[in-house]
């Protein structure tokens, strides 16, 4: 049916038979029989997952959105550049973040969003980011379903950052920098967890974010359709919620260094083919 | 680009991506200097603090990085110079504070519930509610305990390998206390100096690694 | 009005391959919400599904299909362009119908 399922089969798989390979050298003495069979079920069900993804009924209405006259100047989102030139979906994520004329800043696909929003369609800014992250069908947010919508459309798309703009290569130092940040009561900084090959908290693999292939594999899978949350989760809740664990205060939505960490990831990730939006635990 | 040239970025891009950007920027502006890295870090910090606001127990002041945090960012990416690792590991060690009574062990039995517990200090988390060391997200422990991370070493066996004398309770308390007076830019949590784990706590947690019984030395 | 449903259809060979992703909240019954008071059961009890008005399947769901729930099923028959037809109904009494075509 879409090949993309038969993809995302295989990649998992490998990537936990490269684990169970790190585990049993690591263990002495301990039931390794358990301990690379927890982490094999946990394969075989993500494997399962993969067909019936519910960020297509995200994808679909993010599209009747997109293309609705809304606010108080009756417009649609089709006249919003995102990138690419007014209208132009397909293939937008893989060039974002990116510098704007318009706005004179670097913006990520959601602060170009909600930039549209405002100014295409007249709509107030502090409503259109009260509820950035759903919770529920009595709490659905416009923009998870907009973000669903623009990076199905780059599926399949190789990640292509560019860095021309001295406002885009400042923000890639900036966001490069933030990565490193050690702060809040447990030291923490997004390179404790992400910065080094082959790690996990608790059972959880986590990407090096320092390398091509661990920035590749992490960006292009997000947006995601979270099971455990129910919910398809963009970029900007990933950096949010990171930094929740982190024991930082709140990440503002769209502040400048959300933009600067995405651009960050987003360029590191570059050359790999675009496969979201994706489902993940 | 020449296809040297190109091959050269792709190198650069796995290595350090910072590089490779850098190598661009400095290509296209040409003769240009690039920031130092105190500045940018100095830049970073304030743009990170103005993008962050208060929730629940999380303030901003969270985000003032003390002297470790700031070398640790300014120094990251790179090998740590030897007088900044002494700088660190001196300014840590001078916190380490013992127990009173001079007992070290506490009850494994509630350690092993603190190595357990993931909440504690989070913005999400109840101020009153618990609050843990999260050791299973980086530490093998308990040989039952199956899911654990792989951050930090395995503790497995903690003091069946070491020995369970004076000297490494010492030790395996201070270790908890304050990682980085033994080790500068250690990714572990400061646990006893930065406030997160009571005294008792320390001393359970110590009982697990040190205790004979310990189901950690079995 | 519950958000539509995603389906697919195709022929293969001499049956027909129904895919459907439902938009549900699927609510056992059991969680309890941050205050301690009991979230209330909301979850799909029937689904049923017809192709040129004849019954392929009928199905009754309990508390213990997930949120946002996929179907897949296979029935013999159907040809290229049958419309493919499917009804849920959940224990609130919402209903929701969708069609897809046969590809």
């Amino acid at each position: 049916m879409r090949d993309r399922a038969s993809r995302e089969l295989r990649r998992p798989l490998t990537g936990f038979a490269l684990a169970v390979c790190g585990l049993a050298s690591a263990l002495t003495g301990v039931s390794a029989l358990s301990q690379t069979s927890a982490v094999d079920e946990i394969a075989k069900y993500r494997a399962a997952l993969q067909e019936g993804n519910p960020s297509e009924l995200w994808e679909a209405r993010g599209e009747d959105i997109w293309k609705q006259k809304r606010g108080p100047k009756q417009a649609s989102l089709e006249a919003c550049d995102l990138g690419l030139g007014a209208g132009v979906v397909k293939g937008a994520y893989t060039v974002l973040p990116r510098y704007f004329a318009d706005s004179k800043r670097v913006m990520d696909l959601e602060t170009r969003l909600v930039y549209c929003m405002v100014n295409l369609q007249g709509l107030n800014e502090a409503d259109v980011v009260k509820t950035p992250f759903g919770n529920g069908n009595d709490k659905k947010s416009d923009i998870e379903a907009l973000v669903a919508y623009v990076t199905s459309e780059s599926r399949g798309i190789k990640m292509n950052v560019s860095l021309d703009k001295p406002e885009e290569r400042d923000m890639y130092r900036l966001g490069e920098r933030m990565f490193y940040f050690r702060g809040g009561s447990h030291d923490f900084g997004c390179v404790t967890c992400h910065g080094a090959d082959n790690l996990r908290i608790r059972l959880q693999d986590l990407p090096n974010l320092t390398t091509l292939q661990g920035a590749q594999k992490a960006y292009t899978t997000w947006p995601a359709y979270r099971v455990s949350q129910g919910e398809l989760r963009s970029f900007q809740w990933r950096l949010y919620d990171c930094f929740r664990q982190q024991r930082f205060p709140e990440l503002k939505y769209g502040s400048e260094a959300s933009i600067a960490l995405t651009m960050f990831l987003a360029r590191n990730a570059n050359g790999a083919a675009y496969d979201g939006p994706a489902i993940k635990r | 680009m020449t296809h040297r040239g190109r091959s050269l970025m792709q190198a650069l891009t796995r290595v350090a991506p910072w590089l490779s950007a850098l190598a661009l920027t400095m290509g296209a502006i040409g003769c240009a200097t690039a920031p130092g890295d105190a500045e940018i870090s100095a830049r970073a910090a304030q743009v990170l603090k103005s993008s962050f606001k208060e929730r629940g127990q999380a303030k901003l002041d969270r985000l003032d990085q003390d002297d470790t945090q700031r070398l640790c960012t300014e120094y990251a990416g790179k090998p740590l110079p030897q007088s900044v690792i002494d700088k660190i590991q001196e300014e840590n060690k001078s916190t380490l504070r013992y127990p009173a009574d001079g007992k070290l062990l506490g009850d494994w039995k509630n350690g092993e519930k603190i190595a357990q517990e993931g909440r504690g200090m989070q913005f999400s988390d109840d101020p009153a509610g618990p609050v843990g060391a999260n050791c299973y997200a980086c530490h093998q422990l308990t040989p039952q305990e199956v899911s654990y991370g792989t951050i930090g070493p395995s503790l497995y066996r903690f003091a069946k390998i070491r020995g369970y004398g004076a000297e490494m309770q010492k030790y395996a308390y201070g270790k908890i206390f304050n990682a980085e007076a033994f080790a500068a830019c250690s990714n572990m949590p400061r646990f006893g100096h930065k406030g997160i784990l009571s005294e008792q706590q320390i001393k359970d947690v110590t009982a697990l690694l040190m205790d004979p019984q310990s189901p950690v030395n079995q | 009005m519950a958000d539509p449903m995603k389906i697919r259809a195709n022929l293969v060979g001499d049956s027909t391959e129904v895919k459907v992703l439902m938009s549900h909240e699927m609510e056992t019954g059991q969680r309890k919400d941050a205050q301690g008071k009991t979230i209330p059961a909301w979850f799909i009890q029937n689904v049923a599904a017809t192709c040129n008005g004849k019954t392929v399947m009928s199905a009754q769901w309990g508390p213990a299909v997930s949120k946002n729930p996929f179907l897949s099923f296979k029935f013999k028959g159907g040809a290229k362009g049958d419309k493919v037809v499917i009804t849920w109904t959940d224990n609130r009494g919402d209903k929701r119908t969708d069609e897809a075509s046969i590809a």
